[in-house]
């Protein structure tokens, strides 16, 4: 572990060598997904007032969390990204030789930091959306809330392992993929009560994606009948999935022969 | 004007070559139009509020429509043009007979048009048989709407090579190429039909240059712009399709006054 974030910071300095250019990727991602993602939002709600039922503020609590979540996973993870291009050019096999779990030289290879602009966002939002629902910080409401961060974080983490995962299966284009990922953040933005019924339940069985932001939010404002306990360890299951996801990569990696260079 | 097709041609050729790209993009459109349809719906379902800037059925023709130009967009540039602008090669460009705005527009066209031929009519053909997709109100509206993308094109290649222009002054390209994207899919309408806008900022949606790309051909094709005006729309595209060619030409020109080649 001390390891790990050895590397972490080994990366993350090595962003800051340009603070000038590493400053203009994070404002113009920030500025990016507020205006497409929050003011859009916003837009949609001055014209409609509801989405079944849900006021304006109750929404962005769940998008705060889902777009907070992933924010975290994609920082985090971005060095699966291109596991498939590694896996073809046989660089893969380098980690291999080294005494360390391939998992965790994977997870430390690159911590993109650009990514805070999506954070910081969602953040705001959150803390905008809160003050107005008149939440406290410290308050079960803010721990489910903190839960449901974190339960997300894991699930598109979990996603971004499956996803390099995969690709010792096949080394087809794997962007497919991202409806899971990207889709995800678009689909879990708004309550799930409002997809037809195929839809919820893939993204609540197959996919947990409801359980880490949906439900918890869904009971604390009692918009479903679930009793408290129940939306409060709900976001566990994106540390299940996550698990799930690291058993596969291990199979994987078991069963891994190297392309050859 | 023979230099540049050949150039044109080549480049189609070289991104014709992404077709499993586009295969998992279409899917991915699918995906998304599916879900903002499933939005929209539920929006619309208690609420009669927005009824009288657009129907129902219009913003999923417009969700549609949306996916099937996507490619359209200014949303990258020529990867080449780039390249060439960072290693300095962009001088042997200079070296060839031709106008260095006109190779880079062309570059431009190409990588607009090729992708949009290839994605936009598998999703045009699911969107109508399997999804929602309505056809154009009207066969006059059809065509105005064909002609609309035709001029939407050339104005989103305008921009395109705006934008690869402002390669001469920030070499690493990336805040604008970073935050242009956002700013083109929002000020076009896809994220949002434009109808659907608060009205205090409808003035200023309405004569900017990306409802050109997105916007006119939509409201041509569900109605909401009666053909009859269809030459007005069009002259509002192709106005500003020449100031943007002629700013273009202007800065290449600056441009090339402070060329700095760096390397050799």
């Amino acid at each position: 572990m001390k390891l790990f974030w050895k590397l972490v910071r080994v990366s993350l300095r090595s962003q800051m060598q340009y603070p000038a250019s590493f400053l203009m990727l994070t404002v113009g991602h920030f500025i990016g997904t507020a205006i497409n993602d929050v003011f859009a939002m916003w837009i949609l709600f001055d014209r409609f007032r509801l989405i079944k039922g849900w006021t304006f503020f109750e929404v962005a609590l769940i998008y705060g969390i889902v777009h907070m979540g992933f924010a975290l996973a994609e920082s985090l993870a971005r060095g699966f990204d291109s596991f498939s291009q590694m896996l073809k050019q046989g660089d893969f096999d380098r980690l291999l030789l080294r005494p360390i779990s391939p998992l965790l030289q994977m997870a430390a290879r690159e911590v993109q930091l650009m990514r805070a602009g999506r954070f910081l966002q969602g953040f705001f939002v959150l803390l905008w959306s809160g003050s107005n629902l008149s939440m406290t910080p410290f308050s079960l409401h803010a721990f489910v809330i903190f839960l449901s961060i974190v339960g997300t974080a894991a699930l598109f983490y979990g996603l971004f392992v499956g996803q390099a995962a995969i690709s010792f299966w096949t080394l087809e284009s794997l962007e497919i993929m991202n409806i899971t990922t990207y889709g995800g953040v678009q689909t879990g933005q708004y309550p799930m009560s409002i997809y037809t019924k195929p839809f919820r339940l893939i993204f609540t069985f197959l996919i947990p994606l409801s359980c880490v932001g949906y439900y918890p939010i869904a009971t604390l404002l009692r918009r479903e009948t679930f009793p408290l306990w129940l939306g409060t360890i709900a976001p566990l299951s994106g540390f299940l999935f996550l698990y799930g996801a690291c058993i596969l990569w291990r199979i994987g990696v078991r069963r891994y022969h190297s392309t050859g260079n | 004007m023979k230099g540049y097709l050949a150039l044109l041609t080549i480049r189609m050729k070289t991104l014709f070559q992404y077709r499993s790209a586009a295969l998992s993009g279409i899917c991915a459109q699918l995906f998304w139009c599916v879900v903002q349809v499933m939005i929209f719906q539920a929006f619309y379902d208690n609420s009669s509020l927005a009824l009288e800037a657009m129907s129902l059925k219009k913003t999923i023709t417009f969700i549609w429509l949306g996916q099937g130009l996507l490619q359209l967009l200014p949303w990258t540039i020529d990867k080449e043009i780039e390249l060439h602008v960072k290693n300095g090669n962009v001088v042997y460009e200079l070296v060839r007979p031709l106008h260095l705005y006109g190779l880079w527009f062309c570059r431009s066209f190409a990588l607009r048009l090729i992708p949009a031929l290839m994605r936009s009519p598998p999703l045009f053909i699911i969107g109508g048989l399997f999804f929602d997709l309505s056809g154009p109100a009207s066969w006059e509206g059809g065509v105005a709407f064909s002609l609309s993308v035709v001029c939407s094109l050339f104005l989103s290649t305008a921009i395109t090579t705006l934008m690869a222009i402002s390669l001469f002054w920030t070499l690493s390209g990336e805040g604008i190429q970073r935050l242009l994207p956002h700013l083109a899919v929002f000020l076009s309408g896809l994220t949002i039909p434009l109808p659907l806008f608060p009205s205090w900022i409808q003035p200023f949606m309405l004569i900017q240059p990306f409802r050109g790309i997105f916007d006119i051909p939509c409201r041509l094709y569900t109605g909401i712009i009666s053909p009859s005006e269809t030459l007005y729309y069009l002259s509002f595209q192709i106005t500003w399709t020449v100031i943007l060619i002629a700013l273009g030409q202007v800065l290449m020109s600056r441009a090339q006054l402070r060329f700095v080649i760096q390397g050799g």
